[in-house]
């Protein structure tokens, strides 16, 4: 099983006649995933990609019934296109743009306590349930269908430690990318909600990184709620102090939000923590073999 | 985006925030001159990117005009250590010379986002003058909060609580909420990331103003302010720092001797970690990033290996979008052009993976291919030993 999307989700991607947008839901779509149209304000009428463009989210929500969209628009636009998109009803919004500025997000955020959509990212590779569909970027081939969910705030290190668990011999039910800005939709507690209650996923990877406290409040609730295994990984034990690392969010801030922090404090909620980036999929496969 | 005292308190001005008067000064007749006019006494400032100027000798106060220009004389051009610097110290080449006041109290405030609340706060403190994290670690109690709501804006009433949480009344309670309010306006107006007014003057006649001014901006929103990105002051950052960012690259110079090169902050800050556990030293963090040129790759490479520290470097790339035969290109193009002799490991997975190690294999240069993040790693670390 998996969480958030499958074979059946039907997305507009907004930005689709973009480069980025075509690129990108070209591979969706050769993924699996059902995009249903796209959406670029002055395109609609036209067909791209073998699917019909519309001038906004609600006609293309109305006309092919979508439930969700990919967010492919330039940083300034990004914001607005959220909103839309939650304002059309939509369930689940993907973010992938990066470089939304923090101001647009916090308004995001207010705006969506009023909406039923679910916002994954900003600057994220997206959500994929492998074998059923992919809205993002990452590349389909080095998942695999499986039982192990995956959360992380990264991009290419997700692929790391996603390659490791499938050369292990585990797939993965879901993999979310909740995105490196230091506000975003979706965070920890909310999808390990939902991978609670995913019968079909047995384990969580969960890969964090410096700055902020998610990771702590994710051990909270772990020790809290969350009986399933998890291992742990937390980059950036070697990051200066009060340096932006690449992610707008990767900022260790008046001393606090530090990697080894987080470490002890998920291994205090009895999270199987990774110290070395390379021993994810082996700190995973020890978690499942004590318990079984 | 970091800036100086001095441009943090032109923004405020132009928001009605209440600075003391003062003036900029490149030499020290200028100082003296400015003193002259809204003197005879002033408080000279050394302008740098930290914290710490008083105690490192960086803010002394003038009698005359004739002090104010000796100490700028002294200050400017000097190396002004703080324990905010490093060891090193930062170069000062203008100072602030701004009217002494009378100082009756000092407080502080701040604003920041708190990402756990998705709200900016804004934080007062009776306890001026001292830093905040002492404050917060030793009398949290003494710390005020407001959260504002996105949409509405620091309301009247909140800054009205803190402005009674702070004792304050009469002239200098009214003072303090129009400057709350208009410290606020400033902050979402130009899109900051931290506001810090500390201290937080009130003098003997009741008047409230900015004593010291500090702000940082969201690096996001400095396109949509152009006035803001122009206060940059490359001087204050590390010349490779600011080639980089030329090319979108994110490159933080660090102390180590192995160059790193990767695709993604999250990759880039593990491959860090990864060097110092196979028993190395990380020299750099740089992440090329998602949607990277053969261009941008190439100017990646020179930079990383322009660095006098890098003795060997690991290049870790996890091809999702990035190709990998485009990155193998981008270095063999520019390891050619330098003539590099360094030791590089590189490791490449992903899109076009076996295009890229044909290319590296094909190139002539002494390029070693790993497997994995932990070969890559221990092998750079035993090629430098």
């Amino acid at each position: 099983m998996s969480i958030l999307i499958d074979e059946k989700t039907r997305v507009v991607v907004l930005g689709i006649t973009g480069g980025e947008g075509t690129f990108h839901a070209q591979k969706m779509i050769e993924y699996g995933t059902r995009v249903v149209a796209g959406m670029t304000p002055g395109k609609g009428g036209t067909r791209h990609l073998g699917v019909p463009v519309f001038n906004t989210v609600a006609e293309a929500v109305d006309a092919e019934g979508a439930d969700a969209t990919a967010i492919f628009v330039p940083p300034y636009a990004a914001a607005d296109a959220v909103m839309e998109s939650a304002d059309a009803g939509v369930g689940l919004v993907v973010c992938i743009t990066e470089g939304i500025p923090t101001f647009d997000m916090i308004k995001v955020k207010a705006f969506l306590k009023s909406k039923p959509a679910k916002l994954i990212g900003p600057n994220t590779p997206g959500v994929i349930s492998p074998g059923k569909a992919k809205i993002g970027i990452m590349p389909g081939h080095i998942h695999a269908p499986g039982t192990i969910g995956i959360i992380s705030r990264s991009g290419t290190l997700t692929y790391e430690a996603v390659q490791q668990v499938s050369r292990q011999g585990y797939g993965q039910s879901t993999a979310v990318g909740i995105g490196g800005d230091p506000i975003v939709g979706l965070k920890y507690i909310e999808l390990l909600r939902l991978f609670k209650d995913d019968p079909g996923t047995e384990a969580v990877v969960l890969i964090g990184e410096i700055g902020g406290t998610a990771e702590d409040e994710a051990a909270a609730y772990i020790q809290a709620e969350f009986s399933k295994p998890v291992v742990g990984f937390i980059a950036g034990q070697t990051a200066p102090p009060g340096r932006r690392m690449g992610h707008a969010g990767a900022i260790i801030a008046g001393g606090k939000g530090t990697a080894q922090e987080k470490m002890a404090a998920l291994e205090a909620a009895g999270v199987h923590v990774a110290v070395s980036p390379a021993d994810i999929g082996a700190t995973l496969r020890q978690a499942l073999s004590r318990r079984a | 985006m970091k800036i100086h005292e001095y441009q943090a308190k032109q923004i405020l001005a132009r928001y009605g925030v209440r600075i003391p008067r003062g003036e900029v000064a490149e030499t020290a007749d200028a100082a003296r001159e400015i003193a002259g006019r809204i003197g005879p006494r002033v408080v000279v400032k050394a302008q740098i990117h930290a914290g710490g100027r008083g105690k490192g000798g960086g803010v002394k106060l003038a009698a005359t005009p004739a002090e104010a220009e000796a100490l700028a004389a002294r200050m400017i051009g000097m190396q002004l250590v703080t324990h905010q610097t490093g060891p090193e110290g930062k170069r000062v080449k203008r100072v602030l010379v701004e009217e002494a006041l009378d100082i009756a109290s000092e407080l502080y405030l701040g604003l920041v986002i708190d990402r756990a609340r998705e709200a900016v706060v804004v934080m007062a403190s009776t306890e001026g003058g001292i830093e905040i994290e002492k404050v917060a670690a030793e009398k949290p109690e003494l710390i005020f909060k407001e959260y504002v709501a996105a949409g509405a804006g620091l309301l009247a009433y909140q800054a009205r609580r803190l402005a009674f949480k702070l004792g304050l009344e009469g002239d200098a309670f009214k003072q303090a909420v129009k400057f709350l309010l208009s410290l606020y306006q400033a902050f979402e107006g130009t899109d900051a990331s931290l506001a810090e007014i500390n201290p937080l003057l009130v003098t003997r006649q009741g008047d409230v103003l900015a004593l010291d001014a500090k702000m940082n901006f969201d690096d996001n929103a400095l396109a949509r302010h152009p006035d803001i990105r122009a206060m940059r002051d490359f001087d204050e950052e590390s010349p490779l720092e600011v080639e980089a960012s030329k090319y979108n690259l994110n490159y933080i110079k660090l102390d180590g001797n192995v160059g790193c090169m990767v695709n993604g902050a999250g990759l880039a800050m593990a491959t860090m970690d990864i060097i110092k556990y196979a028993g190395g030293m990380p020299a750099n963090f740089l992440d090329v990033g998602g949607g990277v040129t053969e261009d941008a790759v190439n100017q990646a490479f020179k930079i990383l290996v322009s660095d006098p520290d890098v003795k060997g470097a690991l290049i870790n790339i996890f091809g999702g979008i990035v190709r990998c035969d485009m990155i193998a290109s981008g270095v063999v193009k520019a390891a050619r052009a330098l003539g590099t002799t360094i030791p590089v490991v590189i490791r490449l997975e992903g899109t076009n993976v076996d295009l890229g190690k044909k290319i590296l294999a094909e190139s002539g240069l002494a390029f070693s291919a790993a497997d994995g993040m932990k070969e890559a790693a221990e092998k750079i670390v035993s090629l430098l030993k």
